[in-house]
């Protein structure tokens, strides 16, 4: 089964109706041009669109998720821009006529939703959901046979499962969910979020993260296996960049990679990667695909607003002086492998960040590091006052080293600093934008409840450490959860 | 309004904010945390061991001018003794003022200065005449291309001079995030995972290099030569506008103002790439001219030469090397794309 979910801030990728045209030699093309229009008017807005199809032993059925992830931003600015209710309902409207052209199945949720997600969101699980294994494996070999072609590229990816040429217009059954009108109180909760954190850049990184997750749940709770998205090569070596920037050098290949399985069972894939914008805004017009655009979160932004427009401009001026820049960058990419740091690839998996869910890039044992100095010169700085300066000092989420320190001996509770169990669970550059969230009691129900968890879970590891045995089965499985 | 008292002495006036933190500190309260920071760097990293004798490439500049006053002060807690070696590159108007300053400060300090110039080691070639070799190519001049690896390997030679253990270069951290984002724009997969960290540990019988100051901003850098009221030469390089190297300066500027933190942040990044196996440069072998360390049959240095005493100074520049006589490997990045305008400073 396989959820195709596309979720990019500028182009927004919408079914056509290609799977009407039978034939294709080339399968990577037919994963292309079957599944995917890429809508690029240069000011698209930030609509997510997650789509999301799955074959059926009985059918080829395919479904079609869209999730209009940024309505409840435009909501946030949407009254600095005027965006209503009525607007949001006119945009989903028009999406869905775009949708029902297309001839899948589709969702709609509104970011609202991250306010009734559950913490196992945050949980990587290691295999797919086991109700569709055997039906996604059925499906693949059957689709095979059909195409008499061998088997191209990724096999592990759904790719030739999830199209069927012959049967284009299987009726889409009863399976679209439209979303209900979000409700009043969370919609408020959301944009007293947002509102609550202090620079843009920290925003678009809180925005994404969300998406992602919400995306992960309606994935999950359907089945499906596979998440496509719709970042073309522009948008890519821009991310790359931006990750650069804000200190997620370690995670660049999951980030901008082909395949993201940070997730566990629900994989994440690009298959537009290799195609620039230009490209993709050629295709729309010459096939005349129909695009819906919203304002997102940085539309008419000043340029040096956040990092990521900033590294935007930069690359797309440096690209008019230097045209071989994004595939420059691009090719790069490719060149990055999704290894831990080195040394430690044998070993059990480590903790993962609460909130990206990569393996945790701190060391806080290496001082001699860029995230060593920033912890460390505060204590060398002050040696007279004691360290009982948690929650006192306004940086305390750099201080996870002495914090740790302190609060563990109290225990999990979190009584000493919240807070701090919930930075200290997050990877270098997740916690470098909670720097600018001042408080954590806005965050959706669920990451708070996740972190508590998790800390509490780790006291207790820690508790029981000398009467463990090492090296058991159920200790690796469960390392995880 | 008055100012406020030192966050870390309660007595005397603050004179400043570290640019870090935003925490208030007077003048002698900031350096003694400076020189700490960089003792930590050093003893952390286990950079330089006792009995070192340490090479400092100093030419004049604030960098250099700050490692080599921090390492003298810090040098009997260490155990390490100084050289001071300045590279003369040639560049009229530029490099003769700065090596005054660099004469001015050893005379100060009483460290042995030992001055090494291109025009000796390399036939004849000084930068200026590399930059009229290379002008007339059409494309912008790369001549820091050429600079970077020569001097790399004149501060080489003149530690081995000397008889130094180890060198010692003052590169920043901002020096750092902009390497690091200039090699990705450039695609220069090898120098990404050569970089990074805190240096070369000396492979093939080169002389150990690091950074002692890579983890201290620039910012903070001048602010301690203000305060140790520093003698040092502050233009910058006649051949400096056309590099590339100015593009991501620019954009560090920009991240910086859109987030303090970012400088540190690209350290961070860079300190934990992970790059393919496959991506990563030949081991070492020794050049077959001159006997340096080198990934290919002639190592950077020679083969730049080699072009520019054929009248073809763009010969060793960019992908493939072709027209070089050497039988090298097929290489790990001949390919088709050529790296736009190769101006660089060159590997660290």
């Amino acid at each position: 089964m396989v959820c195709v979910a596309i979720s990019p801030s500028r182009p927004r990728l919408l079914w056509a109706g290609l799977l009407k045209q039978p034939d294709c030699a080339h399968a990577k093309a037919l994963v292309r041009a079957f599944l995917w229009r890429q809508c690029t008017r240069p000011a698209a807005g930030g609509t997510a669109v997650a789509i999301s199809q799955t074959t059926r032993e009985s059918g080829r059925s395919v479904r079609l998720a869209s999730s209009v992830g940024s309505r409840a931003m435009s909501e946030t600015e949407g009254a600095a821009c005027g965006q209503s209710l009525g607007d949001r309902a006119k945009t989903v409207a028009e999406m869905k006529l775009i949708l029902q052209t297309v001839g899948f199945h589709w969702h709609i949720v509104a970011l609202e939703e991250v306010f009734s997600l559950p913490p196992s969101v945050l949980r990587c699980f290691a295999q797919e959901p086991s109700g569709t294994k055997g039906a996604y494996k059925a499906a693949v070999d059957s689709f095979l046979q059909q195409q008499h072609a061998p088997a191209q590229g990724k096999e592990g990816l759904s790719q030739p499962g999830t199209q069927d040429p012959q049967n284009p217009s299987a009726p889409p059954s009863a399976a679209q969910t439209e979303a209900q009108p979000p409700i009043a109180a969370q919609t408020e909760a959301l944009s007293r979020l947002f509102n609550s954190v202090k620079t843009l850049t920290a925003k678009e990184e809180l925005l994404q993260t969300l998406r992602t997750h919400l995306i992960l749940h309606v994935a999950r709770t359907h089945g499906y296996s596979k998440v496509m998205t719709g970042d073309s090569c522009t948008r890519l070596a821009i991310k790359l960049m931006t990750s650069l920037a804000l200190g997620r050098g370690a995670f660049l290949a999951w980030d901008t990679g082909f395949s993201d399985e940070r997730h566990g069972d629900v994989v994440v894939v690009r298959p537009m990667r290799d195609h620039t914008l230009k490209e993709i805004a050629f295709y729309n017009r010459l096939f005349a695909v129909p695009s819906v655009f919203t304002p997102a979160i940085d539309t008419k932004a000043p340029e040096k607003s956040s990092i990521h427009r900033l590294m935007e401009a930069f690359v797309l001026r440096l690209q008019a002086q230097f045209p071989s820049t994004v595939s420059t960058v691009y090719r790069t990419s490719e060149k990055l492998v999704k290894a831990p740091r080195d040394g430690s690839a044998g070993g059990p998996p480590g903790p993962r960040c609460l909130l990206c869910m990569c393996a945790l890039d701190i060391d806080t044992a290496d001082s001699a590091t860029a995230f060593g100095v920033q912890t460390l010169h505060l204590s060398q700085m002050q040696p007279p006052t004691p360290p009982a300066e948690a929650p006192t000092t306004p940086c305390c989420s750099a201080r996870v080293g002495g914090a740790q320190g302190c609060c563990q001996g109290a225990g999990p509770c979190g009584r000493q600093d919240p807070r701090a169990h919930v930075i200290e669970q997050l990877c270098y550059g997740c916690r470098v934008n909670m720097k600018d969230v001042p408080s954590l009691d806005p965050l959706p129900p669920y990451i708070l409840t996740e972190a508590q968890l998790r800390s509490q879970r780790a006291w207790v590891l820690q508790e029981l450490q000398e009467y463990l045995i090492e090296d058991s089965d159920d200790e690796v499985q469960t390392g995880e959860s | 309004m008055p100012a406020p008292p030192c966050a870390s002495c309660h007595k005397a006036r603050a004179a400043l904010r570290r640019p870090r933190s935003g925490q208030a500190l007077c003048g002698t309260c900031f350096c003694a945390a400076f020189e700490a920071e960089v003792l930590h760097t050093v003893v952390a990293g286990r950079l330089l061991p006792r009995g070192a004798v340490v090479a400092v490439g100093a030419s004049g500049g604030k960098d250099s001018t700050v490692l080599a006053h921090v390492l003298r002060e810090l040098a009997p807690r260490l155990g390490i003794s100084l050289q001071l070696v300045a590279v003369d590159e040639g560049i009229g108007g530029y490099r003769d003022a700065a090596l005054a300053a660099v004469r001015r400060q050893a005379a100060r300090w009483e460290l042995p200065l030992t001055v090494v110039a291109y025009a000796d080691l390399f036939g004849g070639w000084t930068m200026d005449a590399v930059a009229r070799s290379t002008a007339g190519s059409g494309r912008s001049r790369s001549c820091c291309t050429f600079c970077g690896v020569l001097r790399r390997r004149a501060l080489e030679e003149g530690a081995r001079l000397v008889g130094a253990t180890h060198i010692v270069t003052g590169h920043n951290a901002d020096d750092m995030a902009e390497t690091l984002l200039m090699n990705f724009l450039r695609g220069d997969v090898g120098r990404l995972a050569r970089g990074g960290g805190l240096g070369s540990p000396g492979e093939g019988g080169a002389l150990p290099r690091c950074r002692p100051l890579h983890l201290a901003s620039q910012k903070e850098v001048v602010l301690y030569a203000h305060f140790r009221r520093l003698d040092y030469f502050s233009e910058e390089c006649v051949y400096a506008p056309e590099a590339f190297r100015g593009h991501a300066r620019d954009l560090l500027k920009l991240l910086e103002a859109a987030r303090p933190s970012a400088v540190l942040d690209l350290v961070h990044s860079a300190e934990r790439l992970a790059l393919a196996p496959s991506a990563r440069p030949a081991p070492a072998g020794a050049c077959s001219r001159c006997g340096a360390l080198a990934s290919r049959a002639l190592c950077q240095a020679c083969a730049l030469l080699d072009g520019l005493d054929r009248g073809r100074p763009r010969l060793a520049i960019g992908k493939g090397r072709r027209g070089l006589d050497e039988m090298g490997p097929p290489g790990l990045h001949r390919g088709q794309v050529q790296t736009p305008a190769s101006e660089a400073v060159p590997s660290f």
